[in-house]
C-alpha cells in the first residue's frame, strides 16, 4: 500500500520492525507494526543497546514521552518509551518490565537530551530509578517528599 | 521621641540623626494632628488613584488564567477599569491568584507577594484559590490561598467568567474606596 506523506527515503514501520527483529533477537519481542507504528516489548538488558541502535541505524531523533504503569497485582512496573523518528515518520513504543520491588531501568538521557525531564517525573511519581541520569531529583513534587503518588497502593488524600 | 536630645543632634552620627529626626517629625505630625488632615486631604485623591490603577501581576497558574486573558480581550477589556498587567511584581498593586497551588509553588507565590509594594490587594480567584476546589483531597494542592497569604477579595466559579472576574475587581475597588488610604499609609 501506498503510504500517504511517507519521507523521501524513509522505511514503513514493518520494514523497521523486521531490521530490529534480526538485530536483537532473544531479547526484544516486536508485538506489532504498522506503517507507522512499532510495538516492542524490550528485556531490561537489551533497552540502551535497542537505543542506541535505533539513534544511530534507524533515524530515531526525538523521544516523545516516557512514562510509567504500576502493575500491583502482577508485582511489575512498566516503563513505556514513545521514539519517535522524523526521517521514517514512524513512532516506537518500546515497553520495558521490571520487578516492583527493585524498578530500575538503565537511562536513556545520554542518547536523547529530551528524556531527561520524562525519566525525572517518572521516577518522581512512581520511583522507577533511572540508572545514569544525570539529575535525579523531585520534578513536580517539592524536595523531600517521601512518597510516589503515582504508584497503586499510594493512599490519597491531603498532605500539605 | 525625645526632643531632649535636640542639643546633641550635632554630635550624631548621619543615621542617627535620620532615625532621631523621623521619629520627631513622626511624632510632631501625630500629636498636632497634621497627620490627619494631610490623610484627610489626600485620601480621596489617593484612592481614586489606587482605583484606576489596580494593576494584576501576570501570573497565571492554571485554567482560569485563561479567563484571565478572556477579560483582557477585546470582548471584556478590562484594561478600560485600569487592570493593564505587568510581569514584574514590583509594578504591581493585586495579586491575582488564578489556579491550584502546588506545594512546590507555594513558597514562590509568598515570596512574590512580599515583593509587591504596599498597599497591596490578593484576589483569590476560583475554587482552587479559595479552598483547593476540585483538589480537596490532593497530596500536592494546597488548600487554599489563604492558608499562607492574606486575600482580600474571592471570586468562586470553576472558572469564573470573565464578568465575574471584573465583577471581583469591582469589589475590590468598593475595598478600596472604603478603607481610604491617606499619604501615611501605614496607619
Ligand atoms: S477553579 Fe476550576 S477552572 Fe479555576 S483553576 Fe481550579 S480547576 Fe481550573
Amino acid at each position: 500500500m501506498e503510504r500517504i506523506g511517507l519521507a523521501p527515503g524513509g522505511k514503513t514501520g514493518e520494514v523497521l520492525a523486521q531490521d530490529i527483529a534480526q538485530k536483537f533477537p532473544q531479547l526484544v519481542t516486536i508485538t506489532k507494526a504498522t506503517h507507522n507504528r512499532l510495538y516492542a516489548k524490550v528485556d531490561k538488558a537489551a533497552l540502551v543497546p535497542l537505543c542506541s541502535y535505533m539513534k544511530d541505524n534507524l533515524d530515531f531523533e526525538h523521544v516523545t514521552c516516557v512514562g510509567g504503569v504500576d502493575w500491583l497485582e502482577e508485582k511489575k512496573m512498566q516503563v513505556v518509551y514513545h521514539i519517535t523518528s522524523y526521517a521514517n515518520k514512524v513512532t516506537a513504543e518500546l515497553v520495558v518490565d521490571l520487578p516492583r520491588d527493585q524498578p530500575e531501568v538503565d537511562s536513556i538521557t545520554p542518547l536523547w537530551g529530551g528524556a531527561n525531564w520524562h525519566e525525572r517525573e517518572t521516577w518522581d511519581m512512581f520511583g522507577i530509578v533511572f540508572v545514569g541520569h544525570p539529575k535525579l531529583e523531585r520534578l513536580l513534587n517539592p524536595a523531600g517528599t517521601e512518597v510516589f503518588p503515582f504508584r497503586k497502593d499510594f493512599v490519597s488524600g491531603r498532605r500539605v | 521621641m525625645d526632643l531632649r536630645l535636640a542639643p546633641h543632634a550635632v554630635a550624631m552620627s548621619s543615621s542617627e540623626f535620620l532615625s532621631w529626626s523621623g521619629e520627631v517629625m513622626d511624632q510632631l505630625m501625630k500629636y498636632t494632628g497634621a497627620k490627619k488632615a494631610v490623610d484627610r486631604l489626600t485620601a480621596p485623591i489617593w484612592s481614586w488613584a489606587i482605583r484606576n490603577a489596580t494593576v494584576p501581576l501576570h501570573f497565571g497558574i492554571a485554567c482560569c488564567a485563561l479567563e484571565m486573558a478572556a477579560a483582557s480581550g477585546p470582548r471584556f477589556d478590562a484594561e478600560r477599569l485600569g487592570m493593564i498587567y505587568r510581569s514584574s511584581p514590583r509594578q504591581t498593586e493585586v495579586l491575582l491568584v488564578n489556579g491550584w497551588v502546588t506545594a512546590k509553588l507555594r513558597p514562590d507565590l509568598r515570596r512574590l507577594y512580599e515583593q509587591m509594594a504596599e498597599p497591596r490587594w490578593v484576589i483569590a480567584m476560583g475554587e482552587c484559590a479559595i479552598s483547593g476546589g476540585p483538589w480537596y483531597d490532593s497530596h500536592n494542592t494546597v488548600q487554599g490561598v489563604d492558608t499562607f497569604i492574606p486575600v482580600d477579595v474571592y471570586i468562586p466559579g470553576c472558572p469564573p467568567r470573565p464578568e465575574a472576574m471584573i465583577d471581583g475587581f469591582m469589589k475590590l475597588h468598593k475595598k478600596i474606596t472604603k478603607e481610604m488610604k491617606g499619604t501615611f499609609l501605614n496607619d
